[in-house]
Formats: structure tokens, sequence, C-alpha cells
């Protein structure tokens, strides 16, 4: 009975079905409110997906095996950077003399076994180390890597970046009124910058194939070794769970998420550079999972949009929207800058965002840790305390 | 010392006694101390002097720092993040206070020390006001939460903190005043810098009597009590919240305190100064022995060495590189630091 209850009011279920309508119909309905004009939206949209990714794949790390990773950044950087030697003209420069231009579809599985890998060569020494020691290493680990492909500057540019990355392609793609186009196959289809549509949907290939291939693994016998070394690492080993292999492939598994998210936003911004990956991304990935509801796949997802509409969105239009409501208001004197320091609305407005963003965080953590759709394990640690500590007493476990 | 709290996992322990990572740990120093060794050689002492008390005076300063993270991190396990921006306000602060007190680059020396130690004494209050304020809204409520909680408060305050100083004066570099004397002084043969000596006495002076607090006055015995055993000390009569809000104070106050001498020392701030600032005095206080307080001292002054050797001898692009992976190697190769002792996980 109690099962039933839950099943018919599955929050999750509710979300996923919430999450796939909206995520199928987002293209159409977007170029049909804005009259055909949408393509930056859809662009913005498949953006976001990138970070959908990473946040799925941080949860497996922090939310379902309870590994604090404060250097998430580091693996994004690795896939990104393993896609964009792979496939530009970078790698003339390099020692090996030879541009390699490995397509899209090879480079994305290499990527996601390079970043893989690195998290299991990083985790084989550390994993042994608890708690706050592990965050602390992974956060020294992720600031070690951009600073390093921006060192390695035969292989990587530098601080410039790799540039002018091979796109996609496909022997053919299907068009539509969708992208104000007959109806019909297109041959040799390479995925343009401009095409936004394209690029959207294959993210949410990638991201749907996630969630099968994630949601298969909570189930599983690693997931629930995952969630026993989570709650208690001692009676999980008891129990005969081997706890350093299990952190490992969460660690790794993890990490590969990132991998192939990396390859893609390296080809759709035809850009990696050293400064997208920094201390600021693995946080703002890991706010999105804490945001959305540790430990919940749906959860993740949704914080991830969430905070990815504010933070890419909101906090960028708000300057222009300011100003102009100062003018539209008569407020004209608001926007020019004046020698005592003001630095006009725009400017102003634009200069809170480290608060904003500090005020989210702090936020989400006093009035609802538990996160917007949390798992209900979790969301009952958070409420009453950890389990393995008196509540009344508080002991620091 | 604030006790050696530091908590050595059971599993943690087995692998530091195993010889194998034992003797790689040590072949790895042995070999970036010879290559060091080498470079050195190439050029003559008096350089090799001038490096190393550069990265003394500069270490002295990531030393104040640094206690300040091992204190809060020794009483309640928590890495501050907002430290190294609290540390950042007092450069800020006092920067501000300057033309209050009449304070301004070319006037005579020693008629700027009264004046001087009143906008220390006032950025200190500052700094120290503020971190208790932190303390009180992001970390009490959630002392019972689980540990990634408070991290991300703690990373949240800091973000604002940095945001307020950005707010207040922009995304500039801030030129600090240069108040102390540039003259270089000659002892036993060697140059030495009159400001480095300057910055290294203040720093020395500060340590000492933050020390002597936490071993002789009653609120430090209070504090390494609590740092010890929360709930004994509680039954002991101790006021755990008041004595966690004294530990931000003086944390803040040492952080302050290294704000004023940095600007003094390098004549330019910036508003997310704390946040690298912060993460190098995070990883002496690792590197010394997390919760232990000469530990921390010793650290600092060790990382500073390590960066301007870094600088000097090597390529200033992998400095950075260096300390974090000397942050990873203490972690894994001795998770105590160096002075650390070893105690059996509570």
């Amino acid at each position: 009975m109690e099962l039933y209850r839950e099943n018919r009011r599955n929050p999750n279920a509710i979300a996923y079905a919430v999450m796939l309508i909206v995520g199928l119909t987002f293209p159409a309905v977007t170029q049909f409110v804005t009259g055909g004009n949408g393509d930056y939206l859809v662009s913005l949209a498949a953006d976001a997906g990138v970070y959908v990714l990473l946040a799925i794949g941080l949860n497996v790390v922090v939310g379902f095996a309870g590994l604090l990773d404060l250097g998430y950044a580091a693996f994004f950087a690795i896939g990104s950077y393993t896609y964009g030697m792979l496939a530009s003209q970078q790698l003339i420069s390099s020692p090996i003399h030879q541009a390699l231009h490995v397509p899209f579809w090879i480079a994305l599985v290499i990527g996601t076994f390079v970043a893989a890998g690195m998290g299991a060569l990083l985790g084989a020494p550390t994993l042994r180390l608890r708690g706050d020691y592990l965050a602390i290493v992974t956060l020294g680990f992720g600031e070690i890597v951009p600073r390093f492909f921006q060192n390695m500057k035969d292989w990587t540019s530098g601080v410039n970046g790799i540039s002018a990355l091979d796109v996609p392609t496909l022997p053919f793609w299907i068009t539509g009124p969708w992208v104000n186009m007959q109806l019909g196959l297109e041959q040799n289809f390479r995925f343009a910058t401009f095409n936004a549509t394209a690029w959207y949907v294959l993210i949410v290939i990638l991201i749907v194939a996630s969630v099968l291939g994630v949601n298969n693994l909570y189930g599983s016998r690693l997931g629930r070794a995952w969630m026993a070394v989570r709650e208690d690492e001692t009676a999980a080993a008891a129990m005969g769970v081997n706890t350093v292999n299990t952190k490992l492939l969460a660690f790794a598994i993890g990490a590969s998420f990132s991998g192939f998210a990396g390859a893609f936003y390296g080809a759709k911004l035809s850009l990696v550079s050293p400064d997208s990956f920094g201390f600021i991304v693995s946080i703002t990935i890991l706010s999105m999972v804490v945001l959305g509801g540790m430990g919940n796949i749906p959860g993740a997802m949704i914080g991830a949009l969430l905070l990815y509409s504010v933070l890419y969105k909101f906090l960028p239009d708000a300057p222009n929207q300011a100003s102009a409501l100062a003018t539209s208001l008569g407020l004209d004197w608001l926007n020019t800058a004046s020698p005592d320091g003001w630095p006009g609305i725009a400017e102003f407005i634009n200069r809170l965002k480290f608060i904003i963003f500090g005020l989210i965080l702090v936020g989400i953590m006093l009035l609802r840790p538990q996160g917007l759709l949390p798992s209900r394990l979790r969301s009952q640690e958070l409420k009453r305390g950890v389990h393995d500590e008196p509540v009344t007493t508080g002991g620091t476990a | 010392m604030i006790g050696a709290l530091t908590r050595t996992p059971a599993t943690l322990r087995a692998f530091g006694a195993s010889r194998f990572a034992t003797y790689s740990g040590l072949l790895i120093v042995a070999v970036v101390i010879v290559l060091t060794i080498q470079r050195v050689m190439k050029h003559d002492a008096s350089f090799f002097f001038q490096i190393l008390t550069i990265g003394i005076a500069d270490g002295s300063i990531y030393a104040l720092i640094a206690l300040g993270y091992t204190m809060v991190y020794g009483i309640i396990e928590l890495i501050n993040f907002a430290h190294g921006d609290v540390f950042t306000l007092g450069a800020f602060v006092s920067l501000a206070l300057f033309p209050v007190f009449g304070i301004a680059e070319g006037g005579s020396g020693l008629g700027f020390v009264v004046p001087l130690l009143a906008v220390g004494l006032i950025t200190m209050a500052v700094c120290a006001g503020v971190n208790v304020a932190i303390e009180r809204v992001a970390y009490r409520p959630l002392r019972h939460a689980p540990r990634l909680a408070p991290l991300i408060t703690a990373i949240g305050m800091s973000s604002i903190l940095e945001g307020a100083m950005y707010v207040w004066r922009g995304p500039f570099n801030l030129h600090y005043p240069d108040l102390l004397p540039t003259t270089r002084l000659v002892i036993g043969g060697v140059s030495v810098g009159t400001k480095d000596l300057i910055v290294l006495t203040l720093s020395i002076v500060l340590v000492v009597a933050f020390t002597l607090f936490i071993n002789l006055s009653k609120l430090g015995k209070a504090m390494r009590a609590t740092a010890q055993d929360r709930d004994a000390a509680q039954l002991m009569g101790i006021d755990i919240n008041r004595t966690i809000a004294a530990t931000f104070f003086i944390g803040a106050v040492l952080a302050g305190a290294g704000g004023i001498t940095y600007g003094l020392y390098i004549n330019n701030v910036a508003f997310d100064l704390g946040f690298i600032t912060g993460l190098i005095a995070f990883t002496a206080a690792v590197f010394g022995g997390i919760g232990n307080i000469p530990g921390a001292a010793i650290g600092g002054l060790l990382i500073g060495v390590v960066r301007a050797f870094s600088d000097s001898y090597f390529d200033s692009a992998w400095t950075e590189i260096v300390i974090f992976g000397i942050l990873i190697a203490t972690l894994v190769f001795r998770p105590t630091g160096l002075l650390g002792m070893r105690v059996p996980e509570k």
C-alpha cells in the first residue's frame, strides 16, 4: 500500500515527463513564439544541456557515492581539450607535427574514455582519503589541470586556447518547417554554428542516453554499492563491498560524462580555452546538483537548468534591462557613470553578479538544503542529522 | 597548539604504512631538491639570499592567513573559504582608511606609526566583526548538517564578500601606498631589504602573541578543549558558541593584519586576491598539519620560499601547479602534514 501510494505520486516520474515534453517541443515552440528568431534561445538551451550532462555526471560522484568533488571542471577540461587536440589543426605545432582530424563521433568516445581514465588515475592514490581530505585533493587537481593545459603551449596554444575545431558531420539530416525549411533530407550534413536546432537535437539525444544509463546504474549492484559506501563506508566494507573499486568506478563513470560533455562543448563553441574551467565552474556544477536535490537524477537536471538560466541568461541580461528601465522611467542620470565612483546602473547591476551567486548558494543551504527535488533518503539526513551521530548532542562524527 | 586534531582514517594509515608509498614520496622530494640545488648553483649566492628573504617575508604573510584556516578547521572541521576574502577585506578597509588618517605616500616614515596603528586596529576590528557575522549567519545554523552544507555556504560567503568588494571598488587593480622604507641593510655580508625585515618582524610578533594567547589565556584553553572534544568541553561548562565565535574573531584579526601587511609589501590589491591567496595559505595549513598552529606558521614560511624559488629559478607559470602539487602530495603521502601527529579515528 505504502509502495503503491509512492508510485502513484512519484515526483520523479512527473519531472521526467515534464522535462521530456518540454525538451521535445522547445525548439518548435520557441521558433513559433519568437516568429522564427529563436535560434539564439535554442542555441542557449543546447549550451544549458552541457551543464545538464555535467550535473548528471557529478551527481554520480557526489550524490550517489558521497564523494565530495570540488574539482569536477578538471574532467570537463580534459574532455574539451582531448577533442580540441584531436579535431583541429592544433597538433601541427606540437612535437608530432601532424594535425589529427578525428571525426566527432569517434572523438566523443575517446574523450569519454580519456576523462574516465583520468578520473581513475586521480582516484587511485586519493580515494583512500575520506570526506574533507578528498574534497581538498580534488580542489587541488581542479586548479592544476587548467593551468597545466595553459602551460603546455605547443599542444594547446596556451592562454589563447585551441580554436577552429571541427564540427560533427552526418551522412544525412532531416530538415523541416521547424528550421524554416521544406521537409526533406539534407545530404552530407555539417553541424554549422548557426544550425542551433541540430546541436539541440544532438544534446537532447546525449542527455536521454545518459539518463537511461545512469538510471540503470542506480538500480544495479554497483549503484547499491555506491549508496552503501556513502552511508557508511566501514559497514559497507564489512558487508563485502570492495570500497576502493566502488569509489574508483564512481570517479571514472562520473568523469566520463564530463568527457563527452566537454567534447560537445568544444565542438559547439569551436574554441577551448583554459579559463572556461576554473574553480567557479566546479562550484557552479556542484551547486546545480545541490540545488536540484543531491542523489536524484531529475533533481540534478532541474537544478542545472534553473541555475544555468539564472547565471547565463537572466544575470547577463539584467544590466541592459535595468538600463532600459531607468531610461523609460526618466531616470537617465542613473545610466551615466559619475566621477565619484558610480559606474552607471548597467555596470552596477553587472557588478552585483558575485553577490547574487553567493546569496543563491547560502540561501539554498539555509532554506532548503535537501534541494528542490530531493532524494528521500538524503532529505531525511539533512533534516534530522547524519545517521551515525547522535542527533541531539551533535558531535562531530 | 590546538591539539593535533587531524584524524587519520584506518584505511589511510594502512596505506601510509606501506613502504611503496613512503619511498615513492621520498623519491619525489629528493628529485625536486636535487633539481632545485642544480638550478641554484647556476646563480650566485647573493641572488639566492635575496630570493630566500623575499620568500620568507612573503611566506610570513601566508602564515598569518594559514593560522585562521587551521584554527577554524581545528575547531569545527570546516574549510572557511571566506577566510581568504576576509584577508582581502583587510587590505581594502585599510586602503580606504588611509586618507582619513592623513596617510599618504612620500611622507616621513616614523610620523606614520601612530596613525598606521590606528588604521590597523580599526581594520582588524572590521574584519573580525565580518568573520564573526559570517559564522553566525552561515555556519552556526548548519553545525549538525552533513559536511557539504557548510562548505557550500562558505563558498557562497566567499563569493558575497568578493562581490561586495567588487561593487565597492570595481574590477581594477588598486595601488596600495608604499609606506615602508625601500633601503637595504647588509647583515653578515648579505644584503637584506628593510621592507622584508619589517614584514617578517611584524608577522613574527603577531604569531608569537597569538601562540602565547592560545597557550596561556583562559579563552585559548577553552578553544583547545573545544577542538579536542566539543561535547566534553560543553560538559565542563565551556560556552561552545562563544568559543567558536572567538576563534573566528581571532582568525580574522590575523587575516586583517595580513591584508595590511600584504598591501604594504606588494603595493597592489584587487577584489579577487583572496581566492588564490586563500588557497595557497590553506595549502600551507595542510602542509604544516591542519589543526596545528606551529605547523601553519612553518607551512606558511615554507610555501612562501617554495613560491619564491619556483618563480625565480623555474617558471612562474608553473608555481601554482607546484603549490597545488604539494597540497595533493601532502594529503596522499602524509595527510597529517609535517607537524601533525597521528590520532586514532574518532
